[in-house]
């Protein structure tokens, strides 16, 4: 195996760690928070990999300064715009999360999703 | 260009802004202009088929008129259109029946809101049948994802609520695996447009460049979609959402949701992909044996239930294995048996759910089936309906769930190696077994006679079709449809069979 690779790219290498890390936690934590925390980390390990993927190194942010329109000078916009699609999704989808959290913390005071299921259970219903 | 062409984004337009009208409008209101908003987009739906069979090859709308690369893009085939229809008349077949449900267990203040989340599901399930766009379909995932969760938590109980953070759990590590291989195909081939990814793929493929990459990307989009299709291993979510939302979520999101997820994953699989690399990938293997895990296991876990709900839930569980099974596969005949399935038990199981919703309003809203027994004579029309479902999940000749059936034993027969053929087979002869056993076993129930009305302060009544005119022309419309696709198959399979030559 050639581990050279590794790490040079070590950025998209701290990406998918980043990733398992956030999506381990999505899975197996009992706590919401650190659940919904965990899906924060997994998106922004996302937005890291794209980003990477569209820069190149030594060029600038595709905003034309001083009539430079030259292809060669900027890097490849498409990720960055991406990457503002998906915090706009990771923001709604965490709001959202958070919502039903508010929602169950008041009816049951725990954040714990397993207790609430057996407490459900019980009641029945 | 035909007026025509524009129909698919004009009927993805009126679905998304039909949701922000319906904030502003009262409950009753907003359900009319959600019920007028799917039969104009259903028959929009169908003015498109006509227009695609009839010129016989597929379209792509340009968004804004930017060229390829660019550009944003609407394909239009007759698989798309076929779908759209489908999905349109079972939407407003299962908001007809669940609306006196509804008025009882949403907040009058929130009707509406359940209206918005309707439409706004139709908007992004129309959108992930037209797109061409990777990303985009992305995004209309995640819509879908919100607003199948608000459908599922607007009734609210601690039930539904734990229900909706489950599902959304799961469905949110479906799209993040999704998102990552979608980033990783955007990596790799620089595009986002389904067809350029193709080609790009298909380069990559003669110069057998970045083999693992695209193999890890195909994984991935096939573990995201499967989890938010809940197959078998992921389903743990899928009860509890099904069996205690109200009754027209419940047979929207078994229906239509699911079903939105599994079109993506075939668009995947042939228009951006390549049926053969997905083929050689081997991932079409893992799917096959979770499918066949699933229709097992599904069907052992619908007989244990004792809430005809989530007997019903689990039963979907069994039919998402099939679908699954049928793109295991690996040849075209099984696509266009996933296909029809898809189709047959989006039928089906609609109408199971609104029958079901129909005989437990004979006994106090009580799903359990001891309170159960006799409702077949307390509510004719639903209990000949549920009947008719049950025989069509069977598979019995004449209703939809044979001819998938059908189907799947033709297709499993014509693939080469035993190693899938007998595997199938005797899955498809089990799985029929234990369908028998749960559904007929509901069915005796249902007609079994009882002389005393009340069981632990549930008291039975009598509930006639007039009563509830929505309800039965909803249960009427099904029987109509589960009877048309179980008789007259031949037109369907066809456009199917058309509409995947023209995918590939």
């Amino acid at each position: 195996m050639n581990f050279a690779n590794l790490f040079n790219n070590y950025g998209e290498a701290v990406a998918m760690i980043l990733f398992g890390i956030g999506f381990s936690n999505l899975l197996l934590q009992k706590n919401l928070i650190k659940k919904i925390i965990g899906l924060n980390i997994m998106d922004t390990a996302m937005y890291l990999f794209l980003a990477l993927k569209g820069y190149v190194a030594g060029r600038k942010a595709p905003i034309v300064t001083n009539g430079v329109q030259s292809v060669e000078a900027y890097i490849n916009p498409i990720p960055s715009g991406l990457v503002l699609t998906g915090i706009v999704v990771s923001v709604s989808v965490s709001a959202l999360m958070l919502a039903l959290t508010i929602r169950l913390y008041r009816r049951y005071h725990t954040l714990d999703l397993d207790e609430i299921s057996t407490r459900l259970k019980k009641e029945g219903l | 260009m035909a007026f025509v062409q524009n129909l698919p984004f004009i009927s993805i337009i009126l679905s998304l802004f039909s949701g922000p009208l319906s904030s502003i409008l009262g409950g009753k209101k907003a359900k009319w202009v959600n019920a007028g908003v799917i039969t104009v987009i259903g028959g929009m739906s169908a003015l498109v088929l006509s227009y695609v069979v009839s010129t016989g090859e597929e379209y792509v709308y340009r968004m804004g008129h930017f060229p390829a690369p660019w550009g944003n893009e609407i394909r239009v085939g007759v698989l798309e259109a076929v779908m759209a229809l489908f999905f349109c008349i079972i939407m407003l077949l299962c908001i007809l029946g669940g609306i006196r449900e509804r008025e009882n267990e949403i907040e009058d203040t929130k009707q509406n809101l359940y209206y918005i989340m309707v439409d706004l599901l139709l908007c992004s399930l129309l959108a992930l049948i037209y797109t061409n766009d990777l990303f985009t379909a992305y995004v209309f995932v995640e819509i879908n994802t919100i607003s199948a969760c608000g459908l599922i938590m607007i009734r609210q109980n601690g039930r539904t609520l734990e229900a909706a953070t489950r599902y959304m759990i799961m469905s949110l590590l479906g799209s993040g695996l999704l998102m990552l291989g979608i980033c990783f195909l955007y990596d790799l081939t620089g595009h986002l447009l389904m067809s350029n990814i193709k080609e790009q793929v298909a380069l990559l493929r003669t110069s057998g460049g970045y083999h693992i990459p695209l193999l890890v990307s195909v994984v991935l989009m096939s573990v995201g979609l499967a989890i938010k299709s809940a197959l078998f291993p992921f389903h743990s979510w899928l009860p509890d959402a099904y069996g205690y939302s109200t009754v027209s979520s419940a047979a929207i999101l078994s229906s239509l949701v699911s079903k939105g997820y599994i079109f993506l994953l075939v668009k995947i699989f042939y228009r951006v992909i390549g049926f053969d690399m997905v083929r050689d990938s081997k991932v079409i293997n893992v799917l096959f044996v979770f499918g066949i895990v699933g229709m097992i296991m599904g069907s052992v876990s619908a007989i244990r239930e004792s809430s005809i709900r989530r007997m019903i839930a689990y039963s979907s569980v069994a039919q998402i294995g099939y679908i699954y099974m049928g793109f295991g596969l690996g040849t075209t005949e099984g696509m266009v048996a996933s296909l029809y399935h898809v189709i047959s038990h989006a039928a089906t199981k609609a109408l199971l759910f609104v029958a079901a919703s129909g005989l437990t309003d004979t006994a106090a809203d009580s799903t359990d089936f001891k309170d159960l027994t006799g409702a077949g004579y307390r509510n004719k029309l639903a209990g000949v309906a549920f009947t008719v479902g049950a025989l069509s999940m069977v598979g019995i000749p004449m209703f939809s769930g044979f001819i998938s059936k059908l189907l799947f034993a033709q297709a499993s027969v014509g693939v080469d190696s035993m190693k899938r053929m007998l595997p199938t087979l005797i899955a498809l002869a089990i799985s029929t077994i234990l369908n028998a056993v749960y559904f007929m076993k509901t069915v005796i129930r249902l007609y079994t006679p009882v002389r005393r009305v009340k069981r632990d302060g549930i008291v039975f009544t009598q509930v006639k079709m007039k009563e509830n005119r929505a309800k039965s022309f909803a249960l009427v419309c099904f029987i109509a449809l589960n009877l048309f696709l179980g008789l007259f198959s031949e037109p369907i399979v066809m456009l199917i069979r058309n509409g995947l030559e023209m995918f590939a």
